[in-house]
């Protein structure tokens, strides 16, 4: 229970990152996904950012800064997310300690990949985000109300969009696959539908 | 009551409903790689589940393999190769390793094989499944948490997306390829312009296309952010499924699959074929394209600050100046290949423009083939021997190679690609290294220019 109290609410420092379409090479290059686990990626997260040729951290990168490489939540530009399917950019910046990052559209697949990891992703119209791009820079706290579906940044108070799914999932914690599983009659009666229509059995 | 292609598909999977509002859809059938699938079977034996319906799935070795030799180069792809083959031995799925005859990239593998019908619901752990769309299928992308799903379910929970049409009217000009379509579409749209949409593309220059072509646009549509892309079923995509073993099981499972005629979309989008030009990117976002005639843009082209920032950073990453005329451009690699343009059809493209030529002094140019069936026939037509007195490296073996270097074809920093790639990222192609996407004909004659060029020059 109180688990679930807490996971409504995500309060922290929020870094400002206004590049438009950050995509998952971005978030997480290739030479990072050589791997057979989910571990072990919070060091390839937005790593050619965050870390120069040598693999000296970049001073002047945001999450290389103080208050914010404290900062647990992203104020971002539009079109997140952008790219390959890979969900080991949501792994990674799970690692890192990222618990939501707030912006205006986000790519499909990133933002499922998101919400099975528990990263939330609120969406707020242009003129919110550009509010909280400012009160981020300025190293303002900032709280998610996940139930409520508002954020607050000082002075600023806004709501923002979720689908009811999402937002479930996201308070809840839940394993989708179990959870499905439990509509297994369903998904055989539909199989019992389609009878000789059953569509590829795949060649070995 | 009349529906889009898309809602009849959606509507044809649909299992049930669900309380929080998402539904379960049945995916018919589901496509897996080396590197976005260890940790779903990883997550079914921690949990102690199996696979629903094993024959309806197939892994496919593509992203991580070197395409020099059928050997892994090293031993972390030997890894990921050998994690894949042997989950798919424990769980009896169809498995396509290096030296099958059926190995390559998975969205050239697929429809050679005959695997993909108009009605289906295919789901694969890489964005640009959208490729299905090309035969009036329902394809996308997903993530490792729902591959597990889906190897565990057969299902995978779901929300409806909105719709939007592009239509695309008009005869396209002589040199104007699907490739130079979808890039125009995505310059339109935009980046994202798309998110949340499931797109159909129509019109009579869609319509005109053959697959390879429809399957180059439904690819790339995934770079505006598109969760779905379609083109209606006709004839051109029965004839497609002639002689496939799969194809006589499935007659169009009782429904037409394209839109009803009075059916609505949410959003609407109009391009005049006529209008498009052979494209040629200068930025890190795919959207970012120009007319192989035109320049690369200046500051004052752009009003908001934000935009103005946008194109430095673009251009000091590219290494252009502000209004550098695109044909000044010089490369130093030429890349043909990736799902977007490695099939036959754009392989005889390029090969148009490489025959009695050669590629420029200094330029490192690179083929390979999507698949080993697409090899094999090029080889037969007589494709490579083309390539090779051209002096390009033709490879004996398929997978994504430089498109996404995750192999050994990694560009350096600073190295500037003419390629027939989906995605010119920001160290896409290698950290630091600077991609220009472009049709296969075109990087061949960029190839030869050593710069980048415009393909009706080359008759
Ligand atoms: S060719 Fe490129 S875009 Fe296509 S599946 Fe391979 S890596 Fe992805």
């Amino acid at each position: 229970m109180k688990d679930q109290q807490m996971k409504k609410m995500i309060k922290g420092i929020a870094a400002p990152l206004p590049l438009a379409n950050v995509d998952t090479d971005v978030i997480m290059p290739k030479r990072f996904l050589i791997t057979i686990t989910r571990e072990g990626l919070a060091d390839g997260t937005f790593a050619d950012l965050r870390f120069d040729n040598a693999g000296g951290p970049r001073p002047d990168f945001i999450l290389n800064k103080a208050p914010w490489t404290q900062a647990n939540i992203l104020v971002v530009g539009d079109n997140f997310g952008c790219g390959s399917s890979r969900e080991h950019a949501v792994w990674g910046m799970r690692q890192l300690g990222i618990d939501a990052c707030i912006g205006t559209s986000f790519a499909g697949i990133f933002y499922d990949n998101a919400r099975k990891n528990g990263l939330a992703l609120p969406i707020v119209s242009p003129e919110t985000r550009d509010l909280l791009l400012q009160a981020a820079g300025n190293g303002a706290e900032i709280t998610i109300d996940l139930s409520g579906r508002t954020i607050t940044a000082g002075d600023i108070r806004a709501p923002f969009e979720m689908d009811a799914a999402t937002q479930t999932a996201l308070i809840r914690g839940r394993d989708d696959t179990l959870d499905s599983l439990e509509h297994a009659g369903a998904i055989r009666d539909y199989e019992a539908g389609l009878k000789s229509q059953m569509r590829v059995s795949v060649i070995k | 009551m009349s529906r889009t292609l898309y809602d009849k598909l959606v509507d044809a999977h649909k299992v049930c409903d669900l309380p929080d509002g998402d539904m379960l859809i049945y995916v018919d059938f589901h496509i897996m790689n080396e590197y976005t699938s260890p940790q779903a079977f990883s997550g079914l034996d921690a949990k102690g589940l199996d696979v629903w319906r094993t024959e309806a799935h197939l892994a496919v070795v593509d992203h991580v393999n070197a395409t020099r030799s059928n050997e892994p180069h090293d031993k972390a792809s030997k890894l990921l190769i050998d994690n894949l083959e042997s989950n798919c031995t424990k769980h009896d799925i169809a498995f396509y390793g290096l030296g099958d005859p059926r190995q390559g990239i998975e969205h050239v593998v697929v429809p050679e094989q005959g695997l993909v019908i108009p009605g289906m619901l295919i789901a694969c752990g890489d964005s640009h499944t959208t490729t299905y769309g090309a035969y009036g299928a329902l394809g996308f992308g997903i993530g490792t948490s729902e591959v597990e799903h889906v190897l565990a379910t057969q299902t995978l929970r779901y929300k409806r997306m909105k719709t939007m049409r592009v239509l695309i009217d008009g005869e396209t000009a002589p040199g104007v390829t699907a490739k130079d379509i979808i890039m125009k579409v995505v310059q339109v749209v935009g980046a994202g312009g798309a998110n949340g949409f499931a797109v159909e593309f129509a019109g009579s220059a869609v319509r005109h296309l053959d697959m390879a072509g429809r399957m180059t646009v439904c690819n790339m549509a995934v770079e505006l952010g598109a969760r779905a892309a379609l083109i209606a079923a006709d004839e051109v995509t029965e004839a497609a499924l002639q002689g496939h073993s799969h194809s006589g099981r499935f007659a169009f499972y009782g429904e037409s699959w394209h839109s009803d005629p009075e059916a609505v979309f949410d959003n609407e989008v109009a391009i005049a074929g006529g209008d498009i030009e052979p494209l040629v990117t200068w930025g890190t976002s795919p959207d970012q394209s120009v007319p192989i005639t035109a320049h690369v843009p200046v500051a004052s082209d752009y009003v908001s600050p934000k935009a103005k920032a946008a194109l430095a950073r673009s251009l000091n990453y590219m290494g252009l100046t502000e209004g550098q005329s695109a044909q000044s451009i010089a490369i130093d690699t030429a890349f043909i290949g990736s799902c977007t343009n490695s099939r036959i059809e754009d392989l005889r493209e390029a090969a148009k423009i490489l025959e009695g030529r050669k590629v420029a002094v200094g330029v490192e140019a690179i083929v390979v083939p999507g698949s080993a069936m697409t090899r094999i026939k090029a080889e037969a037509e007589g494709l490579r021997a083309i390539f090779e007195a051209a002096g390009f490296e033709w490879r004996p073996e398929a997978g994504c190679s430089m498109c996404l270097a995750m192999n050994d074809d990694i560009a350096m920093d600073g190295e500037r690609v003419a390629s027939s790639t989906n995605r010119n990222f920001e160290g896409r192609q290698g950290r630091g290294a600077r991609t220009h996407l472009m049709s296969p004909a075109m990087v061949a004659a960029a190839s030869v220019a050593g710069h980048l060029a415009d393909v009706r020059n080359f008759k």
